[in-house]
């Protein structure tokens, strides 16, 4: 089986690789484009700022690449924003995979700082990437910006308001959290998509 | 609900970690790996490097190790010392870092804040904050508590925020190294200024200054270093403690 971890401007990129070799897999990281389109599973990493990322998606032709991907593709964090239709950080326009927005958190309460930063808990899992023994289990998030529940959805977590941790469809899955980040609950997930 | 995270910290010099009483007299606390794999394996929800070598062969030295801590460890981590542009970041982020904390380096050139959030997001900015309770007031110190400036804790946090740092790394330079609790009254009013979260650092001796530290410092993550490194309060058991006291752990 080929891992593709698509390289780009800014990234989580060593840190999702190094997930993948504790899990004896050595995935290749490139921006080559066949390479890409002719491995069994892509990871889309992320970790950065939605517009500068865009825009380098862009000009390398990545962006149209992505959207047109057909084997299992799996966004993290940023990767997964920029996976949806537009992202309010620097108003950008993004590759429009999953149909919903992406909005900056607004405080309710002082206790609720952004980034919502640290260790928090998914409700509500999916199959195929999560198992049911991943209710209710730690997963680690850092975000400002996040996805509202959609059809889409397939784990919430609460912060601020119930949002979209991971999301589907078709060959395409994404975690708002780092998974590669996530110790032993982490790995369970990036087996699940790996199984795929 | 979000946890209160539990950050072991790792002074790194020439490789090996140290750590300092009041900031001097460093002794030998170990290999940087094998307690991050440990501390990794016991449940610490986050570790911070700092390199406090910050010579040219250190930094390379240094980022060799970051890579070999991103190779072994599946938790968060942030990196800091001697970041002075925006290359050092893109080089720390790129061999395996989360987050990096600049400390000295921001207060010499506040820009570099706005910058880092711009280039790579908020989230990767910690800003750290040494400061001591000088004359009834608590003024910051630039390298590693050698060298007093003007600004003051609250005003240069409160800036950093503007500028875009996604947390505050806060250390009583008065209670680092002695045990007797975290600057809770501090960390407090900090917490309560600011809108992005706050990591108590400087004074953990106890589990309950942990404790404390959450409850009435209003810290959103506590950092210490020789009560783990030298084995005194067990990682596992802390949050066990804190989890019957409460506040929620991972």
């Amino acid at each position: 089986m080929s891992v593709v971890i698509i390289k780009y401007n800014a990234g989580n990129i060593f840190s999702v690789d190094s997930a993948m070799k504790r899990l004896g897999v050595e995935a290749t990281v490139t921006d080559d484009k066949k390479l890409i389109e002719s491995a069994n599973k892509v990871i889309f990493p992320g970790v950065g700022e939605a517009g500068t990322t865009m825009k380098y998606l862009h000009e390398n032709g990545l962006d149209t690449l992505i959207r047109n991907l057909k084997q299992p593709v799996l966004g993290i964090c940023l990767g997964m924003q920029l996976m949806c239709k537009h992202s309010e950080e620097a108003d950008t326009d993004c590759l429009g995979v999953f149909d919903t927005g992406v909005k900056r958190f607004i405080p309710e309460r002082h206790e609720d700082k952004i980034p919502h930063m640290g260790w928090n808990t998914i409700q509500d899992v999916k199959l195929p990437l999560f198992d049911p023994s991943l209710e209710n289990q730690y997963v680690y998030f850092v975000h400002s910006y996040y996805v509202p529940l959609n059809i889409y959805t397939t784990a919430v977590t609460d912060y601020v308001l119930p949002f979209s941790a991971a999301l589907h469809k078709d060959n395409f899955y994404a975690t708002q959290f780092h998974p590669e980040k996530s110790g032993s609950v982490g790995e369970q997930i990036l087996t699940n998509f790996l199984k795929l | 609900m979000l946890a209160k995270r539990i950050i072991p910290c790792l002074d790194i010099k020439d490789g090996t970690t140290v750590k300092g009483i009041n900031f001097v007299n460093l002794r030998n606390a170990g290999d940087p790996v094998e307690l991050a794999k440990k501390y990794s394996a016991e449940g610490a929800d986050e570790l911070v490097f700092l390199d406090i070598t910050a010579t040219h062969e250190g930094r390379k030295t240094f980022t060799d190790l970051v890579e070999r801590i991103a190779l072994n460890i599946s938790i968060p981590f942030t990196v800091g010392g001697g970041i002075n542009e925006l290359s050092d970041v893109a080089r720390l982020l790129g061999a395996g870092a989360d987050k990096v904390s600049v400390n000295s380096t921001a207060l010499r050139n506040p820009q570099i804040i706005n910058d880092i959030a711009t280039n790579f997001g908020s989230q990767v900015c910690v800003c750290a904050i040494d400061a001591r309770f000088d004359n009834g007031k608590w003024m910051c110190y630039t390298s590693g508590g050698r060298n007093v400036t003007d600004k003051d804790l609250f005003t240069w946090a409160k800036e950093a925020e503007d500028r875009g740092a996604g947390e505050i790394l806060f250390t009583s330079m008065d209670h680092d190294g002695v045990k007797q609790g975290y600057a809770n009254e501090a960390l407090c009013r900090l917490s309560e200024s600011l809108n992005i979260p706050v990591i108590a650092s400087g004074g953990a001796g106890t589990m309950e200054h942990f404790r404390d530290t959450f409850t009435q410092g209003k810290a959103d993550a506590a950092l210490a270093a020789s009560v783990f490194h030298f084995g005194e309060i067990a990682i596992k058991d802390l949050k066990q403690y804190l989890r019957t006291e409460g506040i929620s752990v991972r």
